[in-house]
């Protein structure tokens, strides 16, 4: 039934043999002392300071949608460290492989990567951005603050939420391990075919990729699943539809977006699976195949996915902008049916991405003015920051920094896109660099937006604000980084570099390449000081600990409550009056009324079972790839018996009584950040159920 | 919009009282719709693929659509597949009427229809492989063997819920959580009759034309 593979392979150990640690590269043993280096400096004072139970507890268990957010968060920073390590290599390469005299190092014969190498590298460039570091990030960020802003007590499905990030997880550490087990595919992100057949990719590179992507999508299908049903039922009394916050609106559809396009991607990975492993001709290049059959499924996930990513931005910026002008978002209706256009329309552009394939002049210029109508509700949403922004008063904070910067991305990013939508321009430039300028500058709107995202609700999260001085010159050196490496790709592309090249010809593109590595320094700036900003932000943690609201002017209901916000959000859910509840209530004098008396309330317990799916995901994810039957049959099996088991507990979670609830929001440590809080005990925000346990559980 | 000030005497309701309404029943109802949208564009992702396969160019020399659908054999399929949702639907009419032994004897007949059809599907299968009809064959036949495995393993899918679903109704009673989980396998199980109906018109009766 399964295909015949070359190579040794024995039962036990599948197609694994030593021969797959690539430990004789002088570039991984680098990145893996690195990696141990790193992985030591966070698992050592672990250890030392026993916290494995406290972990174990309070966070890989956890079922608060807060915890969980900010682990979603910190896997996708790492993760986009590690994609910014790859595109450092990529422009390092580029520019030293430039012209017939370039000298080479280690094995390559120009640069210091041999193209095997850098083709995987460029590949997990893309893959890591995308799928663990832009979407971790953003899903992270709706997992915080959307049930907050609709003053709901958590997810609708607490267990299935942290099911979600732990296959998440699981995606991301495949990728880690196919550093040092195995290699990783070669055949870009996008997975180009037929190169990813196993004809032409023999090795389990190309089944890193795959499995790594189609378990992590299933965990952020079930997070799409988990976030509308979270709006639609959990919103607090007179959140009406009118009122809810925009950044839940953009979640919403971004969720909508998430839920209809993953599975689409599942299919085109699945019948790709299908052929590399059962030897069917899906996608082969003779056999009945059809090479774009799979190009096409790709990109009908690829095109929703990018604004899957987008809309939240869009949604971070309308939630700052008016925050910083002290004005109420303006056009709230057009906003939000701006947004649901754009989704709408996300389903009907995904031709654009290969309009070369020569589908002819009728379905090209659908999929070009489909592409173009795309620009008028994004313009909608510009001219509304414009006006928001018009006679506000403006302060610079550097969440107002990232959200204004992002501006300038979003106009060179859709000005470049309505060009890349004429097919006859397009035809010119595919497969340039130009458009690689174009949809990076898409994509940094998008950290952009998750930065301003960060450092905005950073202080309702932890309870202290980060450091400005640092904050403003992380922004300002990324910024510079950012108009250095993209404006001289732009040009590039004009002069007909193309893309994914590991050797280039042309001598007279070196000025550029130069400048486009001095854009890359001011990068490896910037990420020195996003850790120096950390590193200051808690140092002086009792100087910056944040009020209820600490910018003054912030408009939300996610305000209302403590910063660092307990775990159980309101203890009395809030009756929303007004669209911008809380600018409504500093309007009438209401902001620091608090309720007169408490009441019993619901919490759902933590859990172990999201976890043990995880490293069971894990355990069938890296049997298939290196073809362990066994274990991914246990794997799979694991998980069904835990399934199974799991719907037969009846835990009904506990109660907080009246007397605790008073206890916890009229006691000083509410909200109060002190340092040992910290150091030793996590805050009481963080702190779960385990003291309360007792007193409240039934 | 401007803000709205409140009268000087009026007295805005600014937190809810009293026992938050949690209807557990609607909210995973709910969920569980948002998930089957998903199933469905799997079975879309599925159809298309076939779509664009099921063309004679697509065969590359192997055996033809209509040289391997059998719309007769498969009728019986369609017939085990709706009786199996109809022995189902009694079972929640007597989930209404709280009758546990219906229940749990109306889901063993809806296990044992479900069973006659994934047999009678093996079968074909085995007669096609018989036949030297493989997956391998071609990308047609691949994409005709993995339309229908889908749903068949959809269908092994539904049957181990279903048997679950009868040891709970058995151990825990009509309880709460437990009805929530029939109303959801009873969308399930309905759902992959209706995809059923679909890979029979698009695959057995158009193919056999």
């Amino acid at each position: 039934m399964f295909v015949h593979l070359q190579g040794p392979y024995s039962f036990l150990l599948g197609r694994f043999t030593l021969a797959a640690i690539p430990y004789n590269n002088a570039i991984i043993q680098f990145a893996f002392a690195f990696t141990a280096i790193a992985a030591l400096l966070v698992i050592g004072p672990v250890l030392y300071f026993r916290k494995i139970p406290y972990l174990f507890r309070e966070w890989f268990t956890t079922v608060d949608h807060k915890k969980i957010g900010v682990m979603y968060i910190i896997l996708g920073l790492v993760m986009m460290l590690r994609g910014f390590v790859d595109g450092l290599m990529i422009r390092t390469q580029q520019v030293m492989a430039d012209g017939p005299h370039s000298p080479g190092f280690l094995e390559a014969a120009h640069g210091y990567l041999p193209p095997s190498h850098f083709d995987q590298i460029y590949s997990s460039h893309g893959t890591l951005m995308i799928i663990f570091a832009a979407t971790p990030i953003l899903t992270g960020l709706g997992n915080i603050i959307v049930p907050l802003q609709i003053g709901a007590r958590d997810m609708a499905f607490p267990t299935l939420n942290a099911i979600s990030l732990w296959l998440t997880a699981v995606g991301a550490a495949l990728i880690m391990v196919s550093l040092f087990v195995g290699d990783f595919s070669a055949a870009g992100w996008v997975g180009l075919i037929p190169l990813t057949e196993l004809d032409f990719s023999p090795s389990t590179g190309v089944d890193y990729w795959m499995w790594a992507i189609q378990i992590s999508s299933v965990g952020t299908t079930l997070n799409a699943i988990n976030v509308i049903a979270t709006i639609v039922t959990m919103r607090a009394p007179g959140m009406r539809w009118d009122r809810l916050p925009i950044f839940t609106w953009t979640t919403l559809s971004t969720s909508i977006i998430g839920l209809t396009s993953f599975p689409i991607l599942g299919v085109a990975l699945a019948l790709l699976g299908a052929d590399r492993y059962l030897g069917t001709h899906f996608f082969t290049a003779g056999m009945g195949g059809n090479l774009m059959l799979y190009t096409n499924l790709f990109w009908i996930w690829g095109h929703p996915e990018v604004y899957f990513l987008v809309l939240p931005a869009f949604g971070i910026i309308s939630e700052v902008i008016p925050a910083f002008s002290e004005k109420p978002l303006f056009g709230y209706i057009t906003m939000v049916a701006a947004t649901f256009a754009i989704a709408g329309i996300s389903w009907t552009v995904w031709l654009h991405h290969f309009f070369t394939m020569g589908a002819g002049p009728l379905v090209n210029s659908f999929f070009s003015v489909a592409t173009m109508v795309v620009g008028i509700p994004t313009g909608v949403k510009v001219f509304n920051w414009m006006f928001t922004l018009y006679r506000g008063r403006l302060t610079f904070a550097t969440p107002m920094l990232w959200a204004v910067g992002g501006l300038f991305l979003l106009l060179i990013g859709g000005l470049t896109g309505m060009m890349l939508a004429i097919p006859a321009i397009n035809y010119t430039v595919h497969n340039s660099v130009f458009v690689i300028a174009h949809f990076h500058c898409m994509v940094l709107l998008i950290v952009y937006a998750a930065f301003a995202a960060v450092s905005f609700w950073f202080p309702k999260v932890f309870g202290f604000r980060l450091d400005e001085t640092t904050g403003k010159l992380f922004f300002w050196s990324f910024s510079a980084g950012t108009i250095l490496v993209f404006t001289a790709m732009f040009g590039l592309g004009f002069m007909g570099e193309t893309r994914r090249l590991d050797y280039l010809f042309n001598t007279q593109w070196w000025p550029a390449l130069v400048i486009e590595e001095i854009g890359i320094g001011f990068y490896c700036l910037s990420l020195l000081m996003f850790f120096v900003m950390l590193f200051v932000s808690i140092r002086d943690r009792v100087k910056n600990a944040a009020t209820a609201d600490p910018w003054g002017t912030a408009r939300t209901l996610e305000w209302l409550t403590h910063s660092p916000v307990p775990f159980y959000n309101f203890a009395v859910t809030p009756h929303v009056n007004s669209r911008d509840e809380l600018a409504w209530r500093y309007a009438n004098n209401l902001a620091s009324t608090v309720p007169d008396h408490f009441e019993e309330i619901h919490m759902p317990r933590n859990t172990p079972v999201p976890i043990i799916i995880g490293a069971l995901a894990f355990g069938f994810g890296f049997g298939l790839i290196w073809r362990i039957w066994w274990l991914t049959a246990l794997s799979l099996l694991g998980i069904i018996a835990v399934v199974i088991y799991r719907s037969f507990a009846r835990d009904k979670g506990y109660h907080l009584s009246a007397e605790v609830m008073t206890q916890l929001e009229r006691e000083p440590p509410l909200g109060v950040v002190s340092e040992s809080q910290y150091l030793s005990e996590p805050p009481l925000g963080a702190s779960g159920a385990r003291p309360l346990g007792h007193a409240g559980a039934h | 919009m401007a803000i709205k000030t409140l009268a000087p005497d009026e007295q805005p309701k600014l937190w809810q009282f009293g026992q938050e309404a949690n209807d557990m029943i609607s909210t995973k109802t709910l969920g569980f719709w948002l998930y089957m949208l998903s199933d469905a564009l799997i079975f879309a992702g599925l159809f298309a693929a076939y779509g664009v396969l099921d063309h004679p160019m697509n065969t590359a020399g192997g055996p033809t659509e209509a040289q391997i659908v059998h719309p007769i054999a498969a009728f019986w399929q369609t017939l085990a597949v709706l009786t199996s949702v109809f022995a189902y639907s009694i079972a929640t009419v007597a989930v209404k009427h709280g009758y546990r032994q219906m229940v749990v004897l109306c889901i063993l007949a809806a296990i044992l229809l479900g069973c006659v059809f994934l047999a009678l599907e093996l079968l074909d299968f085995a007669d096609l492989y018989a036949h030297g009809a493989t997956p391998q064959v071609s990308g047609f036949l691949s994409a005709y063997f993995v339309l229908i495995a889908t749903h068949g393993l959809h269908m092994a899918f539904g049957i181990l819920w279903l048997l679950v679903m009868v040891v709970q109704v058995i151990r825990l009673g009509l309880t709460a959580p437990v009805v929530a989980q029939l109303l959801n396998l009873r969308l399930f199980w309905q759902f992959q009759a209706a995809i059923w109906v679909c890979v029979y018109v698009f695959v057995y009766l158009k193919g056999a034309i």
